[in-house]
This record gives C-alpha cells, sequence and structure tokens, in this order.
C-alpha cells in the first residue's frame, strides 16, 4: 500500500464518519418497512428497528448499512426468500429475530445470506424456523457473534445448516448456539479462521463439519447430542483445544472424526461419554496432547493408513474400549498416557508404571469383526482371553504399548 | 415355612461364615472407598465383582449347607409340615442371610462415606438387587443340584461345574458360535442367549450402567431398542424373577418326590 | 392303628422291599430286625414320609399316610443320626421342634432327667455326640404321641443314660403306645420286644414274639436265632 492510497483511505473514512446518518424505523415512523428504509438510507447510514414484526421476503443489501433491532424487532420472511441478503461489503446486523425464510430442495433459502462481502458483521440475533442459519459464501474478514439458530429438524433432508460458510477467509465465529439443524456449523474452503466458545448441539447430521479447510482453530466449544457429532475432512493445519464433546450416541457416531487430517493439533479436549470419540481415518501427523477420554464406547478407534500420529498424556477413564484397531500395523505413537485400567505398579515412584501398558484388548479385535459380541463385554471369559492375548499377543499389534503409562490422571 | 426360615435363617447369621462373608464385604468397600474416595468408581469395580462373586458364593453356601443339614432336614421331614415348607424355609434362610451380609458389608462402608448425598444411590441399589438376585438363583440352583444328587462329593462338583458353566464356560460357547456364524445376522441371538444365563443377565445391567455409549454404536435395531430406551432395564430384571421362580419351583417338584 | 398293605420299594434296579404286609393293632414294642441293607431303615422311612413307597400303602388310623401330613403329628421320632444345626441352643431346638410340631410339648422333665440343664444354652455344634444323643430323645418323647419310632436308639449312649432310656420306653409302652424300634445290640431287643419282624431281602422272613422265633431256629437266644437264620 502507497502513500498515497492511504490518505485516499482516510479520507474517505472521514467522510464517510462525517456523513453517517442514524434513522428510526417503526409502524408509524415514516420510514415503516424494511424495504423502504434500505433503499432510504445511504451508505454508512445506521437503521434503528422499534420492536414489532416487519416483513422482510429477499430484502438485499447493496451498501455498507448498519442495521440494529431493538429487542422484540422481528424480521419475517413469509416462507419465501431468503429473508436478508447481504451483497456489500461492512454491512452490520444486529439485535434481530429472523423467522421463516424459504424452503426449497434447489436453493439454499437461509435466514441471512451473505454473498461477496468483506467484513460483514452477524451480531446477537435469533433465527428461528428457517432453512438455512446464516450462509456466507466468498466473503472474508467477518464474524458472526452470539447469535441463536434454532431449528427442529428431525431428518437430514429437513433442514440446512446452522452457520454455513463457503469459501471464505479469516471469519470469526463465537458464542452461537445452534440446534435442531442439519449441521451445526458448516466450513467448507474456509482458511485462517477460529471458532471459539460455540454450543452446537441436538443437530441431525454433525455439531461441526470442516471440508476441505485450512489453518482453522476452534477452542472452547460443545458440541453435544449431535447425529455425529464434529466431523473434519481433508483438511491442514487445524487446531482442536479445549472443546468439549459429550454424548454424542448412536451406530457410526462419534465425538470427533478426522478423515484425511495432517499436522492438526488435538489438546485438552473432553470427550465424555461418546459411543467413539476420536475415530482416526487417514489421517497423519496429528498431536494429541492432554485431552481426557471418560466412558466412551471406544475412546480411539483407528482405520485405514494412520501414520506418525502421537498420543501422549491424555486421561483415558472408564472407556468400554480403550483403542481400536482394524489391522495390527502400527505407525502411531502412544506414550506416557494415563489409563484408569492399567493394573501395573509403579516400584521406583516416579509416577510412571514400570510395565507397558497394551491399549488395544483381543476382544476389541473381536467385537470389529462380530459387533454383535458386544453384549459379552465385562464377562469372565472376555477377561481371561484378553489377558492370554495380553501375555501372548497374536491378533493385535505387538507394538503398540504404551511403555511408560502415569500412575495418575493428568487433569 | 416362616417358622423353618426363622431358625434356619438364626442358626446361619451365627454362623462363622456368614461373619467371614459380610467381614469380606465390609473390607472390599472400606478399601475400595479408601482408596480412591469416589463411590461413583467403586460402585463400578463393585459391579464387577458382584457378578461373578455372589453365584459362586450362593453356590457353595447352598450345596453346603443342604449337605450340612441333611440328617437334620430328615428330622424335620418326620414332623407334621410339608416338605415344600421344609425346602423353601430352608431356601429362604440361607438366600436371605447372604443377601444380609451383602446389603449390611457393602451398606455400611456407603453410607459411612456419604451415599445419600452422592448421585449414586440409584446405582448402588441396582448393585445391590443384582447382588440378591444372584444370591436368590444360586443358592436355588444348588439346592436342586443337591436335590438330584445324595452323592455329597458328586453334588458339589456339580455345583461348582455349574457355576463355571454360567460364570465362564456359557460366554464362551456363545461367543465362538457369534464368531462362526458372524455372517448371519446375530442380534436375536445375541440377546436370547443373555436371557438364558442370569449372570449374563445381571451384567447386562452392569453394561447398562457402564457401557451403554459402546452398547449404541451397534447398528441392530432390536439393540438400539432394548438398550436405548427402559426396555433393557425392565427385561432384565423381569428375567431375573423368573429365574429366581424357576429353579424354586423345581426345587418345590422335585422335593416332593424325593426319597431322603 | 398301621396297616402295611403290599409296600413295595425299590431304587433303580435294587428292591429295597417287596411286598411287605402287616399290621399293628395294639400298643406295645415291636423291633423291625434284619441285617444290614434289609430295608429297615426304608421301611421307617416310607412310614414317616421321608422315602415315598413304589407300590403299597401305608394307612394310619385308616387314612393313607401319602394323603397327608397331618398323620405325622402322632408320630414321634428319634433319627439314627443326631445332627441338628451347630448355631442354635438346645433350648432354641427345643422350642423350635414343638413350634413346627403345633402340638404341646413337656420338655422339662426329661431335661432334668438326662441332666441337661446345663446344656440349654450351649450351641449344638459345641456338644459331644451323646450329649447330642440326649437331645435327640428329648425331642422325640416331649411330646405325647401314640407311635413312637426309634432308629438305633441307644447310640452313643452311656449306661447311666441307656438305663434312664429303657424306663423310659417301658413307661411310654405303659401308657398303651406302638413303639417301633431298630437296633443291632439284640439284648436290647430281646429286653423290650414284645414282637419281632424280621426282614430279610426286603421281604418279612419272620413275624411273631421272640420265643416264637427261638422256637422255630432251635437258638437257646435271640442272636443265635438271628445267625442261624442268616447263615443256613
Amino acid at each position: 500500500m502507497n502513500q498515497k492510497s492511504i490518505i485516499l483511505l482516510l479520507f474517505a473514512l472521514c467522510s464517510h464518519l462525517a456523513w453517517a446518518n442514524t434513522y428510526k424505523v417503526c409502524a408509524s415512523c415514516d420510514l415503516s418497512t424494511v424495504e423502504a428504509a434500505v433503499a432510504f438510507a445511504a451508505p454508512g447510514d445506521t437503521l434503528i428497528f422499534e420492536p414489532g414484526i416487519y416483513p422482510s421476503p429477499g430484502t438485499e443489501i447493496k451498501k455498507p448499512l448498519t442495521l440494529i433491532g431493538k429487542e422484540g424487532t422481528v424480521l419475517d420472511g413469509q416462507k419465501q426468500d431468503y429473508i436478508l441478503k447481504i451483497l456489500s461489503d461492512d454491512v452490520t446486523i444486529s439485535g434481530f429475530e429472523l423467522l421463516n425464510s424459504g424452503r426449497s430442495y434447489t436453493k439454499d433459502y437461509a435466514a441471512i445470506y451473505i454473498h461477496r462481502a468483506e467484513r460483514f458483521s452477524i451480531i446477537d440475533n435469533e433465527i428461528r424456523d428457517s432453512f438455512f442459519g446464516i450462509l456466507v459464501e466468498k466473503s472474508n474478514h467477518g464474524s458472526i457473534i452470539n447469535n441463536k439458530v434454532f431449528g427442529e429438524a428431525t431428518r437430514e433432508d429437513q433442514s440446512g445448516n446452522g452457520v454455513h460458510l463457503w469459501d471464505c477467509d479469516s471469519v470469526h465465529i463465537a458464542h452461537n448456539e445452534v440446534k435442531g439443524m442439519r449441521d451445526g456449523i458448516y466450513l467448507e474452503f474456509v482458511d485462517g479462521s477460529t471458532l471459539l466458545n460455540n454450543y452446537s448441539h441436538h443437530n441431525v447430521r454433525y455439531g461441526l463439519h470442516f471440508m476441505f479447510s485450512n489453518h482453522d482453530e476452534y477452542r472452547q466449544n460443545t458440541f453435544e447430542s449431535n447425529g455425529a457429532g464434529v466431523a473434519v475432512m481433508f483438511s491442514k493445519w487445524i487446531k482442536m483445544i479445549e472443546n468439549t464433546f459429550v454424548q454424542n450416541w448412536g451406530s457410526a457416531s462419534y465425538g470427533l472424526l478426522l478423515k484425511e487430517i495432517y499436522d492438526g493439533e488435538v489438546l485438552n479436549n473432553k470427550f465424555d461419554r461418546n459411543t467413539i470419540a476420536v475415530y482416526v481415518d487417514g489421517s497423519s501427523r496429528v498431536n494429541y496432547f492432554n485431552n481426557l477420554f471418560r466412558q466412551n464406547g471406544w475412546a480411539i478407534k483407528v482405520s485405514g493408513g494412520c501414520y506418525t500420529n502421537s498420543f501422549s498424556e491424555n486421561d483415558f477413564e472408564g472407556n468400554s474400549f480403550g483403542i481400536s484397531y482394524n489391522s495390527n500395523l502400527n505407525d502411531n505413537i502412544f506414550n506416557g498416557n494415563y489409563w484408569s485400567d492399567y493394573s501395573g505398579y509403579d516400584l521406583d515412584k516416579d509416577g510412571v508404571g514400570d510395565v507397558p501398558y497394551r491399549p488395544v484388548k483381543l476382544f476389541s479385535y473381536i467385537a470389529n469383526k462380530t459387533p454383535e459380541a458386544i453384549i459379552l463385554m465385562r464377562s469372565l471369559f472376555v477377561d481371561i482371553i484378553n489377558f492370554s492375548e495380553k501375555v501372548s499377543p497374536v491378533f493385535t499389534p505387538d507394538a503398540l504399548v504404551d511403555n511408560s503409562p502415569s500412575m495418575h490422571p493428568f487433569r | 415355612m416362616i417358622k423353618i426360615f426363622k431358625y434356619s435363617f438364626s442358626d446361619l447369621m451365627r454362623s462363622r461364615w456368614s461373619f467371614i462373608y459380610l467381614a469380606f464385604y465390609l473390607v472390599l468397600g472400606f478399601v475400595l472407598l479408601f482408596l480412591n474416595n469416589d463411590l461413583s468408581k467403586a460402585v463400578i469395580t463393585l459391579m464387577n465383582v458382584i457378578v461373578v462373586l455372589t453365584p459362586m458364593i450362593g453356590t457353595i453356601f447352598g450345596i453346603m449347607y443342604f449337605y450340612n443339614s441333611r440328617e437334620f432336614t430328615e428330622l424335620l421331614l418326620a414332623q407334621p409340615v410339608r416338605r415344600s415348607t421344609i425346602f423353601l424355609g430352608q431356601y429362604l434362610g440361607i438366600s436371605i442371610s447372604l443377601t444380609l451380609s451383602l446389603v449390611l458389608g457393602l451398606g455400611i462402608p456407603f453410607l459411612a462415606y456419604g451415599l445419600f448425598q452422592s448421585g449414586e444411590i440409584a446405582n448402588f441399589l441396582l448393585l445391590l438387587i443384582s447382588g440378591a438376585f444372584l444370591t436368590f438363583i444360586f443358592v436355588a440352583l444348588s439346592i436342586c443340584i443337591a436335590l438330584f444328587n445324595s452323592n455329597k462329593i458328586k453334588g458339589f462338583g456339580y455345583a461348582i461345574l455349574m457355576w463355571l458353566f454360567f460364570a465362564v464356560i456359557y460366554d464362551g460357547i456363545i461367543l465362538l458360535s457369534m464368531m462362526i456364524f458372524q455372517d448371519y445376522p446375530l442380534d436375536n441371538f445375541a440377546l436370547v442367549a443373555s436371557f438364558l444365563n442370569p449372570i449374563d443377565l445381571s451384567r447386562i445391567l452392569v453394561l447398562l450402567k457402564l457401557d451403554i455409549s459402546a452398547l449404541l454404536g451397534y447398528t441392530g435395531a432390536l439393540f438400539q431398542r432394548f438398550f436405548g430406551t427402559s426396555l433393557g432395564l425392565s427385561v432384565s430384571l423381569g428375567l431375573m424373577l423368573l429365574w429366581v421362580i424357576m429353579p424354586g419351583v423345581l426345587m418345590v417338584r422335585k422335593s416332593s418326590k424325593n426319597d431322603f | 392303628m398301621i396297616q402295611v398293605k403290599n409296600l413295595t420299594k425299590s431304587y433303580g434296579k435294587l428292591k429295597v422291599l417287596e411286598d411287605i404286609h402287616f399290621e399293628i393293632e395294639k400298643g406295645g414294642i415291636y423291633a423291625i430286625l434284619g441285617p444290614n441293607g434289609s430295608g429297615k431303615t426304608t421301611f421307617l422311612k416310607i412310614l414317616l414320609g421321608m422315602v415315598i413307597p413304589g407300590s403299597g400303602e401305608i394307612h394310619y388310623n385308616g387314612e393313607d399316610i401319602l394323603k397327608s401330613h397331618e398323620y405325622r403329628k402322632h408320630i414321634g421320632y428319634l433319627p439314627q443320626i443326631a445332627r441338628f444345626p451347630d448355631n442354635l441352643t438346645v433350648k432354641e431346638i427345643i422350642h423350635m421342634i414343638a413350634d413346627v410340631r403345633e402340638i404341646d410339648s413337656l420338655p422339662e422333665p426329661l431335661i432334668a432327667l438326662f441332666g441337661l440343664d446345663s446344656f440349654l444354652d450351649k450351641k449344638l455344634g459345641t456338644l459331644s455326640g451323646g450329649t447330642r444323643q440326649k437331645v435327640n430323645i428329648v425331642l422325640t418323647f416331649m411330646f405325647d404321641s401314640p407311635v413312637i419310632v426309634l432308629d438305633e436308639p441307644t447310640a452313643g449312649l452311656d449306661p447311666v443314660s441307656l438305663i434312664k432310656l429303657k424306663s423310659l420306653i417301658n413307661e411310654e409302652k405303659e401308657k398303651g403306645k406302638i413303639i417301633l424300634i431298630t437296633s443291632h445290640i439284640m439284648s436290647l431287643v430281646e429286653e423290650l420286644a414284645d414282637e419281632v419282624f424280621f426282614l430279610l431281602e426286603g421281604s418279612i422272613y419272620f413275624q411273631g414274639t421272640i420265643d416264637a422265633l427261638r422256637r422255630k431256629t432251635a437258638a437257646s437266644n435271640l442272636e443265635h436265632a438271628i445267625a442261624k437264620i442268616l447263615e443256613p
């Protein structure tokens, strides 16, 4: 950026501020409809909506505007179209209740649709009875904060996604709550973005779904009782930190699915009562550190070629199966984790067990091949065959051992 | 029946073995709670212990008591009472005294560690109920074995074999047949097979508590319905009750035809 | 009082009793004798309802004993082996049996007779065999039963107690009771019994008085008479 353009930018900004106006919108005001208010306002103006119900089927915003709804302001899409279409940079939408977008099998109608817009802000809105919640395409540097998207979907084809980003960069998504949609949050070709402290629960498919997205980070989110937890697919350099994955129950359901993921970080997460806490499929160079796996069906299920993943200082407590492999080859490192069913001893009192721990049990190998056998879990017979396999491994990966199991949990 | 029960119960409650059994649970309970001070973890450990231990103790006590008191039973048979009265009374005496040892032995440490303040009361009750069921079932089964075998050594052998069968061998056979027929749908088979073994039934109660996440990973609709709803719990408890009644009926019928 | 009709019992292929047939109408002491395995105990057990006969009937006071257990109120039984629950006291076992029979009992004179007062609060498991047999005797004679079955009553008794038992048996006989007794001690039988049933291989070989038996075998006493029967 050269000097000339900086001066131009500053000038533009000052002039903008100098002439920005604020208008009130209400049923008895001069500006009584969304369409009229948006048409009337000049770029940079602010529209403040008084409480009331405003029809807004397919309102297009093509200039930088700030729309603020006072509490109780409802924008009604009348089940026809998008409710708001944001087609300009620098638009802020805040404080609205948005109801009744259209529904279609051919068009992705959304309550808020953002297309090729920079620096958008969607804040404090509540979206109900809509097909998609917030749908963002080819837009960058925006933020989506403190919104609620509530749907009542029970089947995948009944609903769109709560927050859906496609081909975006540097978007900040924080403190949102999404429930009852298809995917809670869906990101495809989204780079350099962060998700912070969102709560995605009871969605039909995934709580969070990443596809082809790189260099993103999600932190302190909670994913609970979704159809299948969180899926991260075909992405690189994703950081997953301090999230909570709870009760994602069902066949083929998991807390976290990593499919074709490279160079990721899974740190300080909590996986509690999921059918499969982490399902790793063809992912390599992912670092799992200091996570808590508690009372999951399977703590970690490894399938396909997974290489040089590292698991250390994780707590495995009361999972039905610790680790399950579908082959007996292993190129991943388990070192220095806490395993609640470790039965070794620590004579030198250094906090590390003196005998190695084998996290893959023969029974988990059997249950992979014959799923119904799961009904025999915790049988004395199963304990006996697990013990004999532990003594001389035949079916389970021989090299898969934690050589320095911790005697105490880390968290 | 109440009279016979009253005397055999008061005899058994004063027996050394009852005290040892009670002391065992007391020590187990206190040690578990002392070691990790976590009621929920202690309940989980105990569930695994009880499923194997109560059937074994029930079997051994049942058969020992029966053979030891054979002469006295003959004296009772010469009294003007129904045979079923005598055997049901003795059966209740053994089962209830063993159950009492279990309840007191685990109840005292758990109460001392604040059972009522914790959310574990329901699981603890489930633990005691399945322990009690297993005791009743295996005492009845072992008395039946004793009724069919007047030879002590044989009867004792069969009783141990019966315990071993239900605790280990049965599951081995089921697992083996599942692996052989793994290309066929097996969920009906798996459930029915578990219903036919009281130890498996009480193990299912444990699984419902500890491994529900894994159980729901199985795709079969029947499994989903059984484990995903309260159906699993109620069916298992109902079948346990049936398992108490069946050997009880067998005991009464066999005893009415038996020569002593 | 007691009618035995065509009583047969076999365990598997082994016939223990074959077509036993007799009646006992008046009071007295009846000894049931025979070598080991002749069916003495089996017969007593059938009478007491412990063993179910293969065929045939036993009637007590005209009623089939298989139909009801009430008739056992009238039969006192002294089992061969005195074993009781180890952890009950003597007092408790006396209460228990009285409780179960639901008829009036009078144990106190018997307790005094056999000197059991000091044992009343002792656990049965701690008693010697002889003391247990005394308790056994108390349990049998404390009821006023019209029929008394004694299976080897002298086992483990000291001579003093034996004398007391004999006089007890004679007292009961005086009251007109039917007393059935088995014993290996022939002098005792000779001393007490009015009539003898001699069982051999499941059948009644001889029924009658001891004198008749002696005459039949031309022996000087009961012991020799029996030896003659058994060694042809």
